[in-house]
């Protein structure tokens, strides 16, 4: 094997080692890593806490847009009733799949992910512990304020797509678009930080020696699912940015009448929204390709025929969204080619299925809690997928599309796909963080329910809508045979919901929090490393891995792990740490010190919930407000990690010395700020393509941008910009003053160079109230401003940094990260320059 | 004329009872997929049953890349590319990219949460205007140029033919064509907000003869007026209702010059009838809750008979 980092692996032969560890480590590893008491539960950081109170949360949201699933099918349970008046149910029907997409299922895989790979990886945390704390306090507060606006009949009814015009304010003058758009718009940013975390963790705090073919297939598909995120969820953010920016100030992104188009938000939403069904599936399909695994007793067959598949449908997931769109009058040939995508993504599901079964075959399956969601999960998924099929040939879905078909079809993929895996893995893994596991004897009626249930309630809406039932209808006329499938689905409704009710009584009776230490343990003998002993530090200590199911081929692993004969038996710098590996080979190359608890993410968390809702109920001032408070929370937060190091290099076992920081892309801060940079990048583009797809959709209402010859200055800053902010590296030797003179300069630079842009384009007389290219072009000044206002605030930050001193010489990672995001903000507004001035022009 | 009751729908299926050349084909695939997919499904259920239950020698067989890569790789793309050609093929011959020879051009503009009719000759000038219901003859393929006034409608007749959304801005085309006399019922399958489960519409198909005397049968109001027309002018109906031949010109809500004849009230969704159609004017809400005609509860009893009676007779 080649070297990646000239780590030499006969260093690995030196573990387990001879000598017994001093107990006081144990002792140190404990108080480091302790347990929060009264109200530092609120400022825990740690993924076991984290993990916790996430996939609590987003099991609320579950079984809260579950309730109101329920309402719905009470009301449609006979023709005409009124047990949800219209508005209601348009409310509750829009809020049913906003929650469930949004608040339950993505957050809810992000959380399994917070609590299950660092243990899986023999991590101690995740790389950035704070920024999940942050994400998951913005995402419980920001999506219970966004829930509770049904009880106050405030909440969102345009349905969770959000098709503009009905969602513009001539159509819906309420708050309730405002509420969705602000509020999933900012549980979205939530998500993506969760993403860059996940990415960050599964490539750079492996266990040493866990190379990529090593990883657990779980890690694989939380990977994918995280890229996948970083990529699509920047098209929605964007989006109703812009549709919030056409309801407030009447820039016309979306209004036909006024040279926009509804079919652009369309596209905005669907490249989000499809990959979405990908990005919920591929974990859960993860998950289910551990619990077969140890279901069946037998290493999974195909392996790498799974991690190829889940590539794969990240890639052609993103060349299906337009199937959502057959019906809005594209020419044949492009439903032609989203008809292909959409089929070729069934190909990877396929090879995934009869991969499961493969490894059911090969060993000796148990019908235990976990074999049966993982069995049932199998047959709805690939009922759901044989629809798929149907529905991605274009003229069987010009007749089953927007009726009570998809809505079976939807239910099928995401129930089989997602639910049924999650409560596999809820038996699953309980046992790793409760006293007790779940109840074997209750499961088989959770199971017998919720299948039954979900076939019932579901199996009928096929037939249904065959019969001419369109979908979100708040009731039926008697007459057309809708009657009896609709009452059919109500009562399979209410089974699945009895199903669920009970798996809450076992979880009452049986689910006894225990994080860390003195958890039920590997009830069911699975052979990943998340089942090792562990407290609330992880593992005693980090083993080598050398095979995909350590724990069977060494039964002895357990026992040495514990008994600290691995990596980092011990707290090297007196501080919560993990060793950061190589992406590929997983080879250790510094030890990471790891921020502990604080309130400042739950302060950032608050304030920022609170800018966007006094948004959304328009009260400014509080907004404002809120949103500096957030802005200082998050400074402050930051203000305490990336300091000077007083131990540069230590033994992290067997006499093998790694520094304890390091600087540049070997960095795990510099991945993540490169991950960001992609996002921010995603939602330009996509901001991009919206100017494009106006112009060829809307010829009618270009007009001609300004000359690209007065771009010629502006490009000239921003390369002097460009440049200043590369020498602040290199500056940083000689002082950093120096060096935080040339990220200030740059920033200031940039903020003139876009000041030129603005005044370029203020001066050709397009206003961006006056027509849909206006609209983008000041919209894309809009994001350039955000960039260079980050760009200025992160420039004054390390200046602070310097003036306190916490500025080390010659390399730090403040500054280099800084540095980056000011060559981006350039290179951004480079960009934007050149292209608005491109697009239409000659025309 | 056609007969006059809405039918009982439900059995078997609108889409799989077609009713024209537009809607035939589909059918066709939808059993064809319907039953490959319950035959997939049994494989891969009696594949999952081997895989539990069944001998070691056939689990041996199951258990390895091998059948991965057939039953999971080679056999969905053998399928499914036999499937995409057909798709393609029959997504062009079904498309309105082509206009066939002597079709009839019928303008539909969908509005919150009922349907502009404009009919149109040969040359596309328009030639009569209705609402909510839609004549077409049979055996003659029609183009609908679809547009929406508000919000993103669509347009579905089951068993004419698949939906086309109508988006503010555009003009989308959809052909249909029925082969037998009936009426066949359409609905908006677009969420458009409020009672979008209400916007409803009926396409009444007739013999050719049948469609003749109907076209020559669409002359302004000849109807008595009377008291019940001097209400419909003085109330403020005419404000939004046009009724050709009257200085009712109103152009918010339905044409009414020929709602006696309607099959339907409401678009689509209560039978036609003196009675209903009192129900409608004292009080649509009630009936349609959030549609835009407001209740007219100041009529007196006697004022709301004589405005029935006088729009019934609007035939």
């Amino acid at each position: 094997m080649r070297w990646e980092t000239g780590f030499d692996p006969a260093l690995y032969d030196r573990f387990p080692t001879r000598d017994e560890r001093p107990k006081e480590e144990e002792e140190e590893l404990r108080r480091i890593w302790c347990k929060p008491k009264g109200w530092e539960y609120l400022f825990a950081v740690n993924n076991n806490y984290i993990g916790i109170y996430y996939l609590g949360t987003a099991f609320l949201f579950f079984l809260m847009a579950g309730v109101l699933g329920l309402l719905m099918r009470a009301q449609l349970a006979a023709p005409m009733l009124e047990i949800l008046p219209q508005g209601t149910y348009n409310q509750v029907f829009t809020m049913h799949g906003t929650v469930m997409m949004f608040l339950f299922a993505v957050p809810a895989v992000e959380a399994a992910g917070v609590l299950l790979l660092p243990q899986m990886l023999a991590a101690r945390d995740l790389p950035f512990p704070r920024l999940s704390a942050y994400a998951f306090w913005a995402y419980a507060v920001g999506g219970l304020c966004f829930f509770a606006s049904i009880f106050v009949g405030l909440a969102p009814d345009g349905g969770w797509f959000m098709y503009p015009p009905l969602t513009s304010k001539a159509y819906s003058p309420g708050i309730n678009t405002d509420f969705w758009l602000l509020g999933i718009g900012f549980i979205e940013i939530s998500a993506i930080a969760g993403a860059i975390e996940i990415i960050v963790g599964v490539l750079r705090t492996r266990a040493p020696g866990m190379r990529l073919d090593r990883m657990p297939i779980f890690a694989w598909a939380m990977l994918v699912f995280a890229v996948m995120i970083v990529i699509a969820f920047p098209s929605i953010i964007l989006g109703t940015l812009l549709l919030e920016i056409e309801r407030a100030f009447g820039w016309p992104f979306f209004d036909a009448t006024r040279g926009g188009d509804p079919l652009l938000w369309q596209h905005l939403f669907w490249f989000f929204g499809h990959p979405e069904v990908y990005i919920i599936f591929l974990p859960a399909a993860g998950m289910m390709s551990m619990i077969v695994a140890t279901v069946a007793g037998e290493r999974l067959v195909g392996y790498r025929l799974i991690v190829l598949a889940m590539i794969a449908t990240g890639f052609i997931s993103f060349g299906v969204w337009a199937h959502h769109m057959f019906t809005t009058g594209m020419p044949p040939m492009t439903t032609g080619f989203f008809s292909a995508a959409s089929m070729a993504v069934n190909v990877p599901a396929g090879i995934q299925v009869f991969s499961w079964i493969a490894t059911l075959a090969i060993g000796k399956p148990k019908f235990n809690a976990p074999g049966l969601f993982v069995m049932g999960s199998i047959v709805i998924f690939v009922t759901g997928g044989l629809t798929g099929v149907m529905v991605a040939m274009v003229p069987f879905d010009w007749q089953a599309h927007d009726s009570y078909f998809i809505v079976a079809h939807l239910h099928y993929v995401l129930i089989g796909g997602m639910v049924f895996p999650l409560f596999a893995a809820f038996y699953y893994w309980i046992p790793m963080v409760s006293k007790r596991a779940l109840s074997e004897r209750l499961a088989k009626w959770v199971f017998g329910l919720m299948f039954l249930g979900m076939n019932v309630a579901f199996l009928p809406m096929h037939l249904a809508g065959l019969q001419g039932m369109p979908r979100r209808v708040y009731t039926y006329l008697p007459g057309q045979g809708f009657e009896l499938p609709n009452l059919i689905s109500t009562v399979g409704a209410f089974m699945l919901g009895l199903g669920v009710l009970l798996f809450l009584v076992d979880l009452a009776r049986n689910f006894r929090l225990a994080p860390g230490e003195g958890n039920a343990g590997n009830v069911y003998g699975g052979g990943t490393l998340e089942w090792l002993p562990s407290e609330l530090y992880s593992t005693r200590s980090i083993p080598v891995v050398t095979s995909r199911e350590p724990l069977w081929d060494d039964p002895a692993l357990a026992h040495e792990v514990e008994k600290g004969r691995y990596f980092l038996p011990r707290s090297a710098t007196g501080r919560r740490e993990t060793i950061v590996t190589s992406p590929l080979l997983a080879e250790p190359q510094y030890l990471q010190i790891m921020p502990g608890p604080s309130p400042w993410p739950f302060a950032a968390a608050i304030f920022t919930a609170g800018f966007f809702l006094a948004l959304t109920v328009q009260a400014y001032m509080f907004a404002w407000v809120s949103g500096v408070l957030a802005v200082i929370s998050v400074l402050r937060w930051l203000w305490e990690t990336d300091r000077p190091v007083e131990i540069e290099g230590v033994d992290i076992g067997a006499d093998i010395r790694v520094p304890t920081y390091v600087t540049g892309p070997a960095s795990h801060g510099w991945w993540a700020m490169v991950i960001l940079l992609v996002v921010m990048g995603m939602i330009f583009l996509m901001a991009l393509f919206s100017l494009a797809f106006l112009s060829s959709n809307q010829p009618g209402f270009w007009r001609p941008p300004p000359p690209l010859g007065e771009a010629i200055s502006i490009l000239g800053l921003y390369a002097v910009a460009i440049g200043l902010a590369l020498t602040a590296r290199a500056c940083l030797r000689r002082s950093p003053f120096w060096s935080v003179f040339a990220l200030l300069l740059s920033a200031a630079v940039s903020s003139a160079a876009l000041g030129m842009d603005y005044v370029s384009w203020s001066s050709s007389e397009l206003g961006p109230t006056a027509s849909g290219q206006g609209a983008v072009v000041y919209a894309l000044l809009a994001l350039q401003a955000c960039a260079a206002a980050i760009a200025i605030l992160m420039a004054l930050y390390c200046a602070a940094r310097a003036v306190r001193g916490l500025v080390p010489q010659p390399r730090n990672n403040s500054i280099d990260l800084t540095m980056l995001f000011l060559v981006y903000t350039a290179a951004q507004g480079v960009t934007g320059a050149l292209v608005s001035r491109l697009v239409g022009a000659g025309g | 004329m056609t007969e006059r009751t809405l039918p009982s729908e439900g059995w078997p299926p609108a889409v799989l009872d077609p009713a024209g050349p537009y809607s035939e084909p589909v059918t066709l695939l939808a059993w064809v997929l319907l039953a490959g997919g319950t035959v997939i499904l049994a494989i891969v259920l009696g594949a999952l049953w081997i895989a539990l239950r069944g001998s070691p020698r056939l689990k041996t067989r199951l258990g390895g890349e091998k059948a991965i890569w057939i039953l999971g790789f080679a056999f969905p793309s053998v399928v499914l590319t036999g499937l995409l050609v057909w798709g393609l093929m029959l997504t062009s011959s079904l498309s309105a990219a082509r206009v066939p020879e002597g079709a009839m051009r019928v303008k539909v503009i969908g509005e919150m949460w009922w349907w502009r009719v404009h009919y149109q000759d040969g040359q596309g000038r328009e030639t009569l205007r209705d609402a909510n219901e839609l004549h077409i003859p049979i055996g003659q393929p029609v183009l609908l140029e679809l547009e929406a006034a508000d919000v993103i409608h669509s347009f579905w007749v089951p068993r004419l033919g698949g939906k086309m959304d109508m988006i503010p801005g555009r003009t989308n085309r959809l052909l249909i064509e029925a082969d037998a006399p009936g009426i066949y019922k359409g609905q908006c399958a677009e969420y458009c907000g409020g009672p979008h489960a209400l916007m409803g519409f009926v396409v009444v198909a007739h013999t050719p003869a049948d469609f003749a005397r109907w076209q020559a049968s669409r002359l302004p109001s000849q109807g008595a007026g009377g008291e019940g027309l001097a209400l419909f002018l003085s109330s403020g109906c005419a404000a939004c209702h046009t009724i050709r031949g009257t200085p009712a010109r109103g152009l918010a809500g339905p044409d009414l010059t020929h709602v006696g004849s309607r099959r339907t009230l409401g678009a689509g969704i209560l039978p036609n009838n003196p009675g209903t159609m009192a129900r409608w004017v004292a009080d649509s809400q009630a009936i349609k809750p959030a549609n835009r005609m407001p209740a007219y509860h100041q009529f007196s009893g006697e004022e709301l008979q004589a405005l029935t009676a006088y729009l019934v007779t609007l035939k």
